[in-house]
């Protein structure tokens, strides 16, 4: 063991916050030791022997997005014939069969479409309100968009919204919170500064919100690690995260093409993740990406949720990747890797059933 | 001396032995299968792993023929097996499976993988003249083909005794035999999901009288159905002893039970904690067989790839048109590339080895 290592391991072992060129270190240790201490920090953060997941649907209300990244297989440009905004009726329809399923919540997430405006995003926000679910909805790219069309602050259009009926947020768009990095695959996106300042808003306003990773591009190992200190700053300042999502670039139909990252990768980042992010409660496996199988496998490097049925899913499903998994399933893959399985909502509140 | 970051206290006792050389015990083994500390039981193995290995993982071009499907056996846990006459049941003639061998005769494959049901109808020249056949058109090729149930099944209808069946099939092209038909050992699980096949003593006295004759064998493990860990145990013990009498074990490879289509469809089949679970404690309990093998078409191109994190050191090959499994509802491509796989292996952290079946490295 070399010097620096041992350091590290006594760390580790003492569960003493790293810093980051202690986390960018983390990369050199084997696999299944990053996964044990990560476990360990699962341990110690939620020692309940269960895995949570909730029952929701993905519903994208438009794929129409001026933002043009090139990692994206999913979106139209503005005018192109398969761009599509989601008719109320249809809406109605995903929400019915929603309810019928158990759901407590959708997940919204949609483009960045330059034709629609903010009473339409209210209108959408209160009719899914009205139906009884819970709305976890528009990641901050798309917040920070309508706050610059609408001219409203952040502050004034989180409360709209809020006021609306919108409860909690997802953190998608943030790729990899590094200029350099969004730059090159997320030309027309909010950057860095503007992702963690729509967050600063949202959880001061008292917004829950996850936060994501995508990782597996063109970013560095240590691009990863400095966008998990972004997150665990702003943790630190806020407390509004709830868990944290790395997920592998999918390269199907993208322009950014490449090669999807492994399994290995995945596991020791989403370690990693838990290691570092010693003040997010949670840690999400993406078994949309890497399959049920490896999901079952994250479970002991550090993630304590299996995230949620989806119903359906489009993005991701857009790069050629189809997982798909019910509730029972969900279940199942939980009980067998020796976990409780356990219902939670869009803010991780405990369900019943 | 502590190893860091294992968790379960059951396990330091045990990690004193792999760390001294030492034999594992069968309460041992089952001590590992109980283990909720799956990354400790892994580091263990990876322990032997690497003084067996270092970081060498190996991989095979190879190509695979299920000639036939028609089977006598009626096993539950089985997808591929029909009865003649059955709807999907089909048999290759020697022409068709010698034009799939001519089909790829410009890739560098370096063995052919045959196996097929116990046939009721087949005559041994059959399978002398498929063996003959392939091996004219592709004399460098190694032979691995039919495994201890059907080498049995051939003998008992050919009337002759297991050795003769052997040599007459060794002087026809065989190379080596695979690991399949072994299932588990337990009379009880036998009993009910396999009665008609062969016994377990005679599928161990097959394989070591290939060894005998100078051919080395796999050995394999179907689990994940309704076996209990003590018998995943038992099984592996009557291995170990059978590899210490005769020596001619190359490789070991559980294979995970895959529900769908099968008799057994109701059951769940295996996790991914049971999985890699079960290739580690292989790993620890068969000190004496060389190679554990993870067969990423059952287990998928992630879970393999993690497996040479948790002993494992072979991924078994670029398999194209593997149809026992596929028929089991695997959801697996039907074949990986070279660049794929060693993409696959290096990372996980290793060095990709391309070897012949014999474990010969063939040069880059």
């Amino acid at each position: 063991m070399r010097a620096g290592e041992r350091e590290l391991t006594d760390k580790l072992a003492a569960g003493v916050r790293l810093n980051f060129s202690e986390a960018c270190r983390l990369w050199d240790l084997d696999l299944l030791e990053l996964g044990s201490w990560a476990d360990r920090v699962r341990w110690r953060l939620n020692p309940e022997p269960r895995v949570t997941f909730v029952i929701d649907r993905n519903i994208n209300y438009t794929n129409v997005c001026t933002s043009g990244c090139r990692f994206c297989a999913f979106y139209r440009l503005p005018g192109a014939a398969d761009g599509y905004v989601l008719d109320w009726e249809l809406l109605a329809a995903k929400l019915t069969e929603l309810k019928e399923y158990g759901g407590s919540g959708v997940l919204l997430q949609g483009g960045l479409n330059p034709e629609l405006s903010l009473s339409y995003y209210l209108e959408l926000v209160s009719f899914i309100k009205n139906s009884g679910l819970s709305l976890h909805g528009f990641s901050p790219p798309e917040i920070s968009f309508l706050a610059q069309k609408s001219g409203l602050s952040l502050t004034d259009l989180v409360q709209r919204l809020m006021d609306a009926g919108l409860s909690s947020i997802p953190g998608g768009g943030a790729e990899i919170l590094v200029d350099r990095v969004r730059r090159q695959i997320s030309p027309n996106k909010c950057l860095t500064d503007q992702w963690l300042e729509v967050m600063r808003t949202a959880h001061r306003q008292g917004l829950r919100a996850s936060a994501t990773m995508m990782f597996g591009h063109i970013e560095t190992r240590e691009e990863r690690v400095e966008h998990l200190f972004r997150i665990r700053e702003l943790q630190d300042e806020t407390g509004g995260f709830t868990a944290f999502i790395p997920w592998t670039y999918q390269p199907g139909g993208t322009e950014l093409k490449g090669e999807a990252k492994g399994a290995v990768e995945y596991l020791k980042t989403l370690a990693i993740s838990r290691l570092v992010l010693d003040n997010v409660p949670h840690l999400q496996v993406s078994w949309v990406t890497q399959g049920p199988k490896v999901a079952q496998v994250a479970l002991k490097f550090g993630a304590d949720d299996f995230g949620s049925t989806m119903l359906e899913e489009n993005v991701v499903a857009a790069t050629g990747v189809g997982f798909r998994l019910s509730r029972q399933e969900i279940e199942k893959l939980i009980r067998t890797s020796g976990y409780q399985a356990q219902l939670r909502d869009h803010r991780y509140q405990m369900l019943p059933g | 001396m502590n190893l860091p970051g294992i968790q379960d206290p059951a396990l330091q006792p045990i990690y004193e032995r792999v760390a001294a050389g030492r034999r594992l015990s069968r309460e041992d083994g089952c001590a590992l299968f109980e283990s909720h500390d799956l990354l400790g039981v892994g580091r263990l193995a990876q322990m032997v792993r690497e003084r067996l290995h270092g970081r060498k993982a190996y991989y095979i071009y190879n190509q695979h023929i299920n000639y036939s499907n028609i089977c006598v056996n009626g096993c539950k846990f089985c997808a591929f097996g029909r009865q003649a006459g059955a709807a999907g049941a089909y048999e290759m003639s020697l022409p068709e499976i010698f034009a799939k061998v001519e089909e790829r005769q410009a890739e560098p494959i370096t063995e052919i993988h045959i196996v097929g049901g116990c046939h009721p109808d087949l005559p041994f020249s059959y399978y002398l003249d498929m063996l003959h056949g392939i091996k004219a058109r592709r004399p460098e090729v190694h032979l691995q083909a039919f495994t201890a149930v059907e080498v049995a099944h051939l003998a008992d209808k050919a009337e002759m005794s297991v050795a003769d069946t052997l040599l007459a099939l060794k002087a026809a092209g065989l190379g080596s035999l695979p690991g399949g038909g072994a299932e588990v050992f337990s009379p009880r699980v036998r009993t009910s999901l396999c009665p008609e096949k062969l016994s377990p003593e005679g599928w161990v006295s097959v394989a070591q009288e290939a060894h005998r004759l100078g051919l080395n064998t796999n050995a394999t493990m179907l689990y994940g159905h309704m076996e209990t860990v003590e018998e995943r145990v038992d099984h592996l013990m009557k291995l170990r002893s059978a590899q210490d009498e005769t020596g001619g074990f190359l490789a070991f490879i559980p294979l995970a039970f895959h529900p769908a289509n099968t008799g057994l469809s109701d059951l769940t089949g295996p996790s991914a904690i049971d999985d890699l679970k079960t290739l580690a404690v292989s790993r620890l309990l068969l000190d004496n067989v060389p190679h554990i093998k993870a067969f990423w078409v059952m287990l998928g191109p992630k879970l393999s790839q993690i497996s040479l994190c948790f002993g494992v050191d072979d991924v078994d090959g670029t398999v194209m048109e593997e149809r026992i499994t596929h028929m089991a509802g695997a959801e697996t491509p039907q074949g990986l590339t070279r660049s794929q796989l060693e993409t696959l292996i290096r990372e996980a952290g290793c060095e990709p080895v391309e070897r012949d079946t014999l474990y010969r490295v063939i040069a880059a």
